[in-house]
């Protein structure tokens, strides 16, 4: 008997968005091709989510809010170190992505893919210590009580790192992790020409139980997704880490401007040139409020 | 600290039985008749009939020839002209702010804080002085410049001189960095206290500063340049440039400035962020607000009201975080209105240096216009009006204590800041209904809470979007506390430990 051996094919991921914990596809119907960062192959079809998707992922980071900031901070800090362990058991994939979409050697990319699953163990721990380093007891001159304690701001849109050695994952994690470990919720505009490893973070975090909205990841023009963020009366902050555009609609310039009508925060344009390099508090700082509570001492 | 409130423990049975509707006090009642302590005027020391600007340590005439007047708002009488600040005077203060940047910032820590200890105590020594003259540009009774801004101006400095030699123990890294020059806009409400809230930190932590005040409260912002060469300041390090808003957008514009700080309206706060988008210009913003202050069936009354008068007519409710709008649960709403209103009755509305008045004059005309066309348009969206009977002077600008009931939260008088001592009150019947409603609104600077229920308090604390949250009491500030609202009431924190970041290049 003769055996013919057919080489098997490969099933192809087809990569959709993720909103309100739900892979939803775009609601336009509409897709771009992203492609090898170093040959310019096809890689993949992927959702070019529009203004009306990213309005849908940010009425499901508003609804995921409550639960979020009102979850203990424990309980916050085990589900990011969850989905740590979730990326780690992915990193193969994930090395794959990220050396097409940086266009650095699967070896480079390996490495990228584990410091990202370091960030999250990084911030996970954060999650219950960030109130102790950003509060504080206040001697005011009188009989009172005077607490300052750090919470979150709310919806926060992310515009995701666009550049830097390891900006496709290990850019993306450290921009997402600060935001969410001190209980905001964030709607990300993934960076458009390498968003395949973020489109796939979110089969991470749909397994790291991570309640639906708390992160929600969109694909597409940064010109249609951050402009709609910038402008939305339901999204409390900006970071706006990869907005590298001079002029136009895109712009650090267009994007604050939208973002003054409701007096957003607004972290500004971010120049790293190296996501490996050691984080500090400042992004876990930039999304959250100080509320001080006063009350009377007596008898 | 705020003014010093009386409190009493409320006596007898906690459930009083409801009464009948608020009977109305007895018209024009009296606790007691008080004769006149009028504050002397002289006490304010010699106004000039003109004034320029603070730049570079000297005191300068304008480029431009156009002069403003600034009058007391009790009499309406002028007390003084003032420059309107240019582009090229703006010009001239960022010049020589940024001049002396370089060696403001290189002193040590310690000199630098032995500067703004000295500008303490001299404030403190000429307290009274600046006490009156305030009084008299502002319309705010003595009793409040006295016990309450001039304290906390002088309490300010002490405080941010102690950090200038220990930024490093500030948790905002090894060596804070300043920003350089810091530019600051401030408004009419509490003139001396907002430049001491601006002036402090920025100092301490090794910037120097172009300030504008208020164009309709420009006097103590000049005296206090007076007091900076008392001081010996360093030329340059604080520089004054009065003028109206035309003055501020300059500054506020100015590409040679690093830092804006504004504390007004949400309004200019917004155009001001327009104007700095896409640069690299920090900005902080303190703006308006809306407070909710809730009163649960459990709470005291007697002090409740309080709290409430406190709240709503402290400082003619020129005060950003007043608690503006009551929500009272309903089953004790009779009861604290009647309350509230007897309380009302016995505020003294009149002359600013009577040491005896509670309320004083409405800062302008223009402010006046603003508070009458909101209680205007709480009248004709059906809202129930109420003041106590009230002798007005015929002169100045004049508001009393007012109270709107039956409000419903969509009427202007619930969701607009009125910047004047008009209370709107709402009612509600459960604790998540109080947070619903305390937070329908695009501000979030401040709350108040009244329940003895000390699990409910800090269940509240933790809901409502407010960055100041008083409990059991009411505008309350020290210069220890950090101060700054959510939403649209700004972002940055003054005040504290938190109120070095404004200025710090972190």
């Amino acid at each position: 008997m003769s055996e013919t051996t057919t080489p098997r094919l490969d099933v192809h991921k087809t990569y959709k968005l993720f909103v309100g914990g739900k892979f939803p596809r775009s609601e336009s119907g509409r897709v771009y091709e992203v492609t090898d960062r170093k040959t310019g192959d096809w890689l993949a079809n992927v959702p070019q989510g529009t203004r009306k998707d990213t309005r849908d992922a940010v009425a499901a980071a508003r609804k995921a809010v409550g639960g979020w900031s009102g979850a203990t901070a424990y309980n916050r800090g085990q589900i990011l170190y969850r989905a740590a362990e979730m990326l780690q058991g992915r990193r193969e994939q994930f090395a794959a992505e990220v050396a097409l979409s940086e266009g650095v050697s699967t070896k480079k990319a390996a490495a990228l893919v584990e410091a990202a699953v370091d960030r999250w163990v990084w911030y996970a721990g954060w999650t219950d210590k960030v109130a102790q380093i950003a509060g504080s007891a206040n001697p005011v001159a009188g009989p009172y009580f005077n607490l300052s304690t750090p919470e979150p701001t709310g919806v926060v849109g992310v515009v995701a790192p666009t550049r830097g050695n390891g900006f496709s994952l290990l850019g993306l994690v450290s921009a997402i992790a600060p935001v969410i470990a001190t209980g905001n919720t964030a709607v990300v505009a993934l960076a458009p020409d390498a968003p395949l490893p973020g489109l796939s973070l979110g089969e991470v975090l749909a397994t790291s139980d991570l309640p639906g909205g708390v992160v929600n990841l969109v694909s597409g023009r940064t010109e249609d997704i951050a402009p709609t963020l910038a402008s939305h009366q339901d999204v409390n902050a900006l970071d706006l880490t990869g907005v590298n555009s001079p002029e136009g609609p895109g712009s650090a310039r267009a994007l604050e401007t939208l973002a003054a009508d409701t007096l957003k925060r607004v972290r500004r344009p971010d120049v790293t040139d190296d996501w490996t390099a050691a984080q500090g508090t400042d992004r876990l700082l930039a999304f959250l409020e100080t509320k001080t509570v006063w009350h009377p001492m007596g008898i | 600290m705020a003014s010093p409130q009386k409190t009493k423990k409320k006596t007898g049975a906690v459930a009083a039985p409801a009464p009948a509707p608020a009977p109305a006090p007895v018209p024009g009642r009296k606790l007691f008749e008080y004769a006149p302590a009028p504050e002397s005027r002289a006490a304010a020391g010699e106004i000039a009939s003109s004034n320029g600007h603070f730049i570079g340590g000297e005191f300068v005439g304008s480029s431009g020839k156009e002069a403003l007047k600034t009058v007391d708002p009790s009499t309406e009488e002028v007390l003084a002209e003032f420059a309107q600040g240019t582009e090229e005077d703006v010009e001239r203060a960022v010049k020589a702010a940024r001049d002396a940047f370089g060696p403001w910032s290189a002193l040590p820590g310690a000199e630098r804080g032995k500067y703004l200890f000295r500008i303490a105590r001299i404030i403190q020594e000429r307290s009274r002085e600046l006490a009156v003259l305030e009084s008299i540009d502002n319309g705010k009774p003595i009793r409040e410049t006295r016990d309450v801004d001039l304290p906390l101006v002088a309490a300010h400095f002490f405080y941010y001189a102690g950090w200038a030699d220990k930024l490093e123990f500030a948790s905002y890294g090894p060596d804070p960095k300043p920003v350089g020059v810091a530019a600051q806009v401030i408004p009419w409400n509490f003139p001396l206290l907002m430049l001491a809230w601006k002036i402090a930190p920025a100092l301490a932590t090794g910037n120097t500063v172009v300030l504008k005040p208020a164009e309709t409260t420009p006097l103590t912002a000049l005296r206090f340049a007076e007091i900076c060469r008392q001081a010996g300041l360093p030329k340059g390090v604080v520089n004054i440039v009065t003028g109206d808003g035309r003055t501020g957008a300059a500054l506020t514009a100015h590409p040679g400035v690093d830092k804006v700080a504004f504390t007004g309206s949400t309004e200019v706060g917004r155009a001001i962020a327009r104007t700095l988008a896409g640069t690299r210009t920090r900005l902080s913003l303190e703006l308006g607000g809306k407070a909710a202050n809730i009163v649960f069936d459990d709470a005291p009354v007697d002090q409740a009201v309080e709290g409430i008068v406190d709240g709503i007519f402290f400082n003619q409710g020129h005060v950003c975080c007043a608690g503006s709008r009551l929500l009272v649960q309903e089953s004790v709403h009779d009861e604290v209105m009647e309350s509230l209103k007897r309380r009302m009755a016995t505020l003294r509305v009149g002359d600013p240096l009577d040491k005896n008045t509670d309320v004083g004059a409405i800062n302008s005309a223009a402010q006046l216009a603003r508070i009458r066309e909101l209680a205007d348009a709480g009248e004709a969206e059906g809202a129930e009006r109420w003041s106590p009977a009230c002798e007005l002077p015929s002169s100045g600008y004049w508001f009393a204590p007012t109270v709107f009931t039956n409000v419903s939260a969509t009427h202007r008088v619930a969701r607009e800041e009125i910047f004047g001592p008009v209370l709107s009150v709402l009612t509600f019947r459960t604790p998540e209904e109080a947070v619903a409603k305390a937070n329908n609104t695009p501000y979030g600077l401040s709350a108040g809470i009244w329940t003895e229920k000390g699990s409910r308090i800090l269940w509240m604390a933790s809901k409502l979007r407010a960055g100041v949250v008083w409990s059991n009491t009411f505008n309350k500030f020290d210069p220890t506390s950090p101060f700054g609202g959510y939403k649209e009431s700004g972002y940055g924190r003054e005040g504290g430990r938190h109120g070095l970041e404004a200025y710090l290049d972190v």
